[in-house]
């Protein structure tokens, strides 16, 4: 470690334009710029070597669709989406979070969209995925994110006269008035 | 004998009801209108051709089922709700009794996504001796999955030979971690422990003796008049439609794609081994049956590979903040009682920030996907089961198919339910 840190900012570019994941992703980021325009995305990041954008719902149906049949990089194999709660996070609350794969290239995209908790509607992908289906009505049974224009939306794990949503933050998984368990130590 | 005991004397009786009745009120529908008259049938929750508890509410035209809608979460235990307060070393209990077929494999999957989080590398001989272990998962994997199909289509033996050997890699497993079922094997940084004399033993014993059994199982199947009657051109999906509904693992090579997460993004080493991957042409219950049969032989392979070229050296990564120390160590070193109370504890600390990790499951990309707030425990963490998105395939893969056809194309299908519901 100590050694590359010594090494000049220009010889460490080169080494990230040399690395081939690194070039994947300005590659397939390059793509999106191209197809949606840049101010489509903020907070372009790459965790862990996963490129990571966050868009708005207004746009997620048309960038999925695209790259669907973006002939180019054929990211079209929706690997997993999920549903998240940030509270704190004032309008924007709730957020689904979508991972492609394109099998024939090996690059993966994460792409997020948050949304407020007051309206929490966003579009379906199953007109373009039929394993979008399940993965929303798990979505809309965990966090109660509705997917306007599904064919079913109905709870699917959790039982039907549920009258919540038990993934969101504020359902604690341990009874909050139980005293028993508390840690004084270390706070939690 | 009464004119309706014979099935002329039922078909006359039938014809005349519907004579009569169509005096009376041409418009109205007849009674015992086979054409026009769907059976509703449950196959499920407790079906024990299910193999697992879920329901189908299958509509039926005579032996031809018209439409089915699914019903599913009956044993749903909220492992994603559940995670968001345990630290991570009590996350890998979940991982178990997800695909409980193949647990190993699913423990090691969660200990490399929360290595790749932490920056652990995890020393060659612990890669390898992972790689021994979750091949010996998928073999028995597919061994229930292989077995359970011939059980289906009525040969019984090939099940009871195929148990026998599975009982023994679970013996095998036992020498490891201590548990058979749901392992929680390995730790995060590499093993729990080294393998005993004991385990290679029993591992080469049951490497030479298992190919003779698989050879025989599949002697017995493979160009079996009567079970390829029962399974070819049965359930069978396209790789389009296959790749559409997120199919993974041996489901999608059976339908012709050469999708392999093991290949395609190489994870604890394995790369470094040479094993081929399967495909079908049709996607049908033979072929999901025949590339199980292959992928067995091939794990065997990198199984003896693995063991012929275990690398000497430490069998867990050089990592005190998230490494338990030996037992010894904690009763008479300082240091390393602080690291044993902060490891239990968890308080160790955990970066911020999210990773998704994948590994070649039993039956597909077993995916995890952790989000970390620097917090004791993930502030999400979303498993992709692969039995959760390729099951909803199911119903459109039987419609038009009899009911008997349906119970193969299930046991073929290989959904487990706990991994079906988390």
């Amino acid at each position: 470690m100590a050694e590359q840190n010594e090494e000049s900012p220009a010889a460490q570019e080169t080494a990230a334009a040399l690395d081939p994941a690194a070039q994947k992703n300005a590659q397939l980021l390059d793509l999106l710029n191209r197809l949606f325009g840049a101010d489509t995305f903020t907070d372009v990041e790459e965790p862990y070597g996963l490129l990571t954008v966050t868009t708005t719902r207004e746009r997620i149906h048309d960038i999925i669709s695209g790259l669907q049949q973006d002939q180019e990089l054929q990211l079209n194999f929706l690997t997993t989406m999920c549903g998240i709660h940030y509270p704190e996070n004032e309008g924007k609350e709730l957020g689904m979070i979508y991972h492609l794969h394109s099998l024939i290239n090996n690059i993966r995209l994460r792409i997020k969209i948050f949304f407020p908790i007051a309206d929490p509607v966003v579009p379906t992908m199953t007109d373009l995925y039929s394993t979008a289906n399940w993965m929303e009505r798990e979505a809309f049974d965990f966090y109660g994110i509705i997917f306007s224009g599904h064919p079913n939306l109905i709870r699917i794990l959790n039982v039907e006269d549920m009258d919540y949503h038990p993934m969101r933050r504020e359902y604690a998984l341990e009874d909050g008035t139980r005293e028993d368990k508390t840690d004084l130590f270390f706070g939690r | 004998m009464a004119v309706n005991d014979t099935l002329e004397g039922t078909h006359k009786i039938i014809e005349e009801a519907r004579a009569q009745q169509s005096k009376l009120n041409p418009l109205a529908p007849t009674v015992n209108d086979f054409n026009q008259e769907l059976t509703t049938l449950n196959l499920g929750p407790t079906h024990p051709a299910t193999h697992g508890i879920f329901q189908n509410i299958l509509q039926m035209d005579g032996e031809r089922i018209v439409s089915g809608v699914p019903t599913i979460g009956y044993i749903h235990r909220a492992f994603e709700k559940i995670a968001e307060r345990r630290p991570f070393y009590q996350i890998t209990p979940l991982t178990d009794r997800m695909n409980y077929c193949s647990s190993p494999i699913n423990n090691m999957g969660w200990h490399m996504t929360v290595e790749k989080l932490l920056g652990v590398t995890v020393p060659k001989r612990a890669q390898y001796m992972r790689v021994i272990l979750m091949e010996l998962a998928r073999i028995t994997d597919h061994l229930i999955c292989n077995g359970i199909l011939g059980v289906d289509t009525g040969a019984f033996t090939g099940f009871l030979y195929l148990m026998e050997e599975r009982e023994k890699v679970y013996e095998i497993y036992e020498e490891v971690s201590g548990a058979r079922l749901t392992t929680n094997m390995g730790r995060v940084g590499g093993m729990e422990r080294d393998f005993t004399d004991v385990a290679i033993q029993k591992l080469r014993k049951w490497l030479k003796e298992f190919p003779a059994v698989m050879a025989e199982f599949e002697k017995m199947f493979n160009r079996n008049r009567i079970f390829m009657d029962r399974v070819v051109d049965v359930g069978g999906i396209s790789a389009e439609r296959a790749l559409n509904y997120g199919f993974t693992g041996p489901n999608l090579r059976a339908a012709g794609v050469d999708y392999d997460v093991r290949v395609m993004n190489p994870y604890s080493s394995y790369e470094d081994f040479e094993f081929e991957i399967p495909v079908g042409t049709k996607g049908d219950t033979y072929d999901r049956f025949m590339v199980r049969n292959e992928e067995i032989w091939q794990s065997l392979r990198i199984i003896n590979q693995a063991l012929e070229n275990l690398p000497e050296g430490p069998y867990h990564a050089d990592a005190p903040h998230y490494y338990l120390p030996p037992k010894q160590a904690v009763y008479k070193n300082m240091e390393a009682l602080i690291y044993h109370f902060k490891i239990v504890m968890g308080e160790i600390e955990a970066p911020v920030g999210e990773v998704y990790h994948s590994v070649e499951g039993g039956n597909g990309e077993l995916g995890f996907y952790l989000i970390s707030d620097g917090g004791r425990t993930p502030y999400r963490l979303h498993f992709r089961r692969p039995c959760f998105i390729y099951y909803q395939a199911y119903t459109e893969m039987v419609t038009g198919q009899t009911l008997s056809d349906a119970i193969v194309t299930l046991s073929s299908m290989n959904v487990i339910a706990g991994e079906l519901d988390a």
